[in-house]
């Protein structure tokens, strides 16, 4: 090791990406996590994009298994985890394998060297040796023997730090995240901190985290492999106190607040399933808010109980993904049919059938729009960044309730996942949903005063919600078809062709009383406008903060209300020459804009389980713009 | 909520946390205005006015009873009982109630379903409820036939069956009901007959008594379909040879002169033996261990000459909902009433200025 003192370069960048990748028992998504974590104290903005198998251990060492953690951080406001990497962290030639091929020429590559072995390569698929045979060329290198450093650095703890070789090998993934934190003058207490107590109860394992960490550090002051290292100073951001989130417990919160706001209880029935267990494991957390979370024995019955809880008056939630959905369509009919609130959370995933479990897509918009027998319309609202979902799962709420209906509140893997900086609401700034129940019979009949389940409130087309336990109220529901007003079954096909549109209408409705599509023009004059739906919203804008950048005028427009669309969205569409939709399904936003206002909007459409790039974006939307 | 105890001797601990009602309840009170559909002649006739004539001795009130059915003739149910009511779908009546009676434990949730709602469609959900032992009181209606649909052979139909889709014969081996119960943890399992009116009411407030799941099998003719499938145990002249009543800790004895007995055989299964030979079991409802109502519940007609009717099984363990909403409350308790503002304020938090 060198004594000499030497003068290291230390430059300015405003934006950066990184990322790490390892197999996946390497603990990449907790470095990646405590890496955002520095980052976000540290105040730049952010934005991340874990990356992992489906499988909890796919076959160690191979490409199959590699899991990565990409995050973006920058001086300025930022919208996506970042096209390319600028730093890559390779734990095993697997990682490099797989990853590669998304790292630009002079980029800078972190290898483990030590993983670099006979077998290791093979697993990989590596006929020769790429740190030798010169596909490393293109690529600023560093070789760094990240398993032994850590070995070496826990064992010369005290007693060997009271650990054996394999545990002491397994804080080699915080041997990388010390070195990033040197590279990126990251604040490290906070890691420091994160591991005491994450391993409190094993104080050796702790110590042997704790040095490693440092070790990386350390390594970074002293090794003559980076000649620079990099600032990104903080951001400037609106005022005001933030906490970093991801969409599913930005999502989970909102359900939280969403109670609290209407004044109802809680209550979950689910069904585990990738992505979307997080929020039952969240939700199952704050028993004290009166949230009730039933883990039930499939779908169905997740949507069941929900559905049942709705009916004795809780705030009735089922989370899942696309192939939950499906199971739970009849009874999501039930809903429309009963006409109480529901909410149905789609964590949506790479399909059709199992798909891509931890991959992420949007193409379940049609399924939530049309996977029922019958007329039976659903609204559906989708938040377009991991902090929306706070606010998107109170909207969800907000027409549930007051409209007495089941909706679809559309996420995806990308949001879910996904973490940002989140400026934290005050309370006066959240909405006030209180709901009243009725308590008085709302009809004169021939015997007197009398109860009509159907009878409707005029404005909002709404059912009156009359709970068990209120006296003299007592009524049936049920999926039959039931008489306008009185609520009997009716099979008088005058009354059905009623009901049917008396359903359709009331959803309807809701279109005024959502706010009005904003379109986003600098230029005032642009003539092509991009209209997208969900997660797609980071990528779209920054793609269109490029093509502006250019000269070229373009309008952004971004739907959070599926069904219905705001009021005002065919008059925006048609004041355009060009419409283009980027969805990450086949086309499904776009089927039902031109079906429904007859504007031949054009599609750019992806599948590939991962979130658009801004700079593939701003090339088609030049295209567009250039036609 | 008001919590008063109840003006009938019936209760339990979840019954008590139920409203009791305002004065005495007449049948006509839980009699709704809608004309009940069934086919002149069902079984459910007999079964409705049972369950209409035993509710008002629950003393709750009427408003905080809900009546929860799946699809089927018998799940149209609930539109004859002025209480609150959801006729839902196919198999998925156990799920709904569980979400009902889980967040509102002052209700009494019943649940009315058939052998294809229960045991086909809602297998699933009716393994599970019982498992979780929900304070539901589960009635299936078992007429060994589809109904609705109009005749097709269904999970409890016999082997060989000729029905129409199966005009060859039905080919599946039938579940037993009980036998099923009692497999999936069931802690309260419970057998009448819709005829038996003195029976089925006897079964219906020892349902009501017990905290937890209740299913009771009731024995129902279809006359349109399956006439008769339940002749021999509504037969004067046969029913008390057939049929054995259990009464917890008394002797299991049947037969019209009380001279058959149940004991033992070697095998470790039951048989029928004379009464007065020695080994004749005492019945024990309440055993902690089910193996004695198991072996009880593969007596019937066609291997044993005999079908018993009554309380197999009655043990008194935790609720689901009464361990949930336990949580809840130490939760609140422990950490007091949720600050929203706090929770969401969690974790590292930085200002910008």
């Amino acid at each position: 090791m060198s004594e000499q003192v030497r003068e290291r370069e230390t430059r300015r960048l405003d934006r950066v990406v990184v990322r790490f990748a390892g197999d996946s028992g390497d603990g990449m998504q907790l470095t990646g996590e405590q890496f955002t974590s520095e980052t976000a104290t540290f105040g730049n903005d952010l934005s991340t994009l874990p990356d992992f198998p489906a499988e909890i251990r796919a076959p160690a060492g191979t490409p199959a298994g590699v899991s990565g953690f990409q995050l973006h951080f920058s001086d300025h406001d930022i919208l996506t985890p970042g096209d390319a990497p600028d730093v890559l962290v390779a734990m095993n030639p697997a990682a490099l394998k797989a990853n590669l091929k998304d790292l630009p020429h002079g980029a800078n590559l972190i290898v483990n060297t030590d993983s670099f072995t006979g077998g290791n390569l093979k697993k990989a698929g590596y006929a020769t040796d790429p740190l030798t045979d010169g596909t490393l060329d293109p690529y600023v290198v560093h070789r760094v023997p990240l398993t032994s450093m850590t070995i070496n650095a826990v064992h010369a703890l005290e007693g060997g730090g009271g650990v054996n070789k394999k545990e002491a090998e397994r804080a080699k993934n915080m041997f990388a995240l010390g070195l990033m934190s040197w590279l990126y003058h990251r604040p490290t207490g906070g890691t420091e901190a994160f591991l005491t107590k994450k391993f409190a109860k094993r104080p050796e394992i702790a110590a042997a985290n704790i040095a490693a960490f440092r070790a990386g550090f350390n390594y970074g002051e002293t090794t003559e492999s980076f000649t620079v290292t990099y600032e990104v100073a903080p951001a400037r951001m609106k005022t005001g106190t933030y906490r970093r989130i991801s969409g599913n417990l930005a999502l989970s919160y909102g359900l939280v607040a969403a109670g609290e706001l209407t004044g109802l209880s809680v209550f979950l029935g689910t069904y585990p399933i990738t992505p979307a267990s997080d929020i039952l494991h969240e939700l199952s957390k704050h028993k004290r808010f009166g949230v009730r979370t039933f883990q039930a024995e499939d779908e169905i019955a997740g949507v069941g109980a929900a559905l049942g809880a709705s009916f004795g008056g809780s705030l009735g939630v089922t989370t899942t993904s696309g192939p939950g959905v499906a199971l739970k369509s009849e009874t999501i009919g039930l809903a429309v049919s009963l006409e109480l609130p529901l909410v149905i959370v789609d964590i949506q995933r790479g399909g059709p059938s199992t798909g891509l479990p931890t991959k992420t897509e949007q193409a379940d918009l049609l399924q939530a729009m049309f996977g029922r027998n019958g007329e039976a319309p659903v609204p559906i609202v989708a938040p377009r960044s991991p902090g929306d979902c706070f606010d998107a799962a109170i909207e969800a709420a907000r027409i549930a309730t007051k409209y007495r209906t089941p909706v679809f509140l559309l996420s995806d893997g990308y949001l879910a996942n996904g973490s940002e900086p989140w400026l934290l609401p005050t309370r006066e700034e959240l909405p006030d949903l209180s709901v009243t129940f009725t308590t008085e019979p709302n009809h004169t009949g021939d015997k007197g005063p009398e109860f009509w389940p159907y009878l409707r409130d005029p404005e909002t087309l709404a059912r009156p919600w009359a709970i068990p336990g209120t006296p003299g109220l007592e009524h049936r529901i049920g999926g039959i078809e039931k008489s306008d007003g009185p609520g009997n079954i009716s099979y008088d096909p005058a009354n059905h062709d009623r009901m049917v549109r008396l359903r359709a209408a009331k959803v309807a409705g809701i279109a005024n009383d959502v706010p009005p599509l904003e379109v986003e023009d600098p230029s005032g004059a642009a003539r092509v406008l991009v209209l997208g739906w969900g997660s797609t919203y980071g990528p779209i804008a920054a793609g269109c903060r490029r093509v502006r950048a250019k000269g070229l005028k373009v309008a952004q427009a971004h739907l959070r209300h599926l069904n219905p669309f705001p009021a005002n969205t065919g008059e925006i569409l048609r004041s355009y020459d060009k419409v283009i939709i980027p969805e990450m399904n086949l086309g499904q936003l776009r089927m039902l804009i031109r079906a429904e206002y007859l504007v031949d909007a054009i599609g750019y459409n992806q599948v590939r389980g991962l979130p658009f790039k801004a700079a593939e974006l701003a090339g088609v939307l030049e295209d567009v713009i250039n036609q | 909520m008001t919590v008063t105890t109840n003006h009938s001797g019936i209760g339990n601990r979840l019954l008590d946390l139920v409203p009791a009602a305002p004065g005495p309840q007449s049948r006509k009170d839980f009699t709704s205005d809608q004309e009940v559909r069934w086919c002149p002649g069902c079984g459910d006739y007999a079964i409705l006015a049972t369950v209409q004539g035993f509710l008002p001795e629950l003393g709750i009130a009427r408003e905080n009873v809900v009546f929860i059915s799946g699809i089927g003739c018998s799940s149209r149910f609930p539109y004859y009982l002025q209480t609150y009511g959801m006729h839902s779908i196919h198999g998925r009546a156990p799920a709904i109630a569980t979400g009902l009676a889980t967040s509102r434990p002052d209700l009494s949730v019943w649940v009315v379903t058939g052998d294809g709602d229960a045991l086909s469609i809602g297998g699933n959900h009716l393994l599970h409820a019982l498992r979780r032992n929900v304070n539901l009181k589960i009635l299936m209606f078992n007429n060994r036939i589809y109904g609705l649909t109009k005749g097709q052979y269904s999970p409890t139909s016999e082997v060989g069956k000729i029905t129409k889709s199966t005009p060859y014969g039905s080919l599946d081996r039938p579940y037993n009901p009980v036998s099923l119960a009692l497999g999936a943890e069931a802690t309260f399992v419970a057998r009448s007959v819709d005829s038996d009116r003195a029976h089925l009411t006897s079964v219906l407030r020892a349902a009501a008594e017990h905290p937890g799941t209740a299913f009771v099998e009731i024995f129902q003719n279809c006359n349109i379909f399956n006439d008769g499938a339940f002749d021999t145990l509504k037969d004067r002249s046969t029913r008390d040879d057939v049929t054995l009543r259990l009464v917890h800790g008394e002797p299991l004895v049947f037969g019209a002169e009380g001279d058959k007995g149940i004991r033992r055989a070697d095998d470790g299964s039951l048989e029928v033996v004379s009464a007065d030979a020695p080994g004749v079991l005492v019945h024990n409802a309440s055993a902690a261990e089910p193996s004695q109502s198991f072996a009880l519940s593969r007596l019937t007609g066609d291997t044993h000459g005999v079908t018993p009717i009554g309380v197999f099984r009655n043990v008194d363990v935790p609720t689901y909902d009464e361990a949930l909403n336990k949580q809840v409350a130490d939760a609140k308790a422990k950490q007091g009433e949720g600050d929203l503002m706090a929770m969401i304020s969690g974790g590292e938090t930085w200002t910008i200025d």
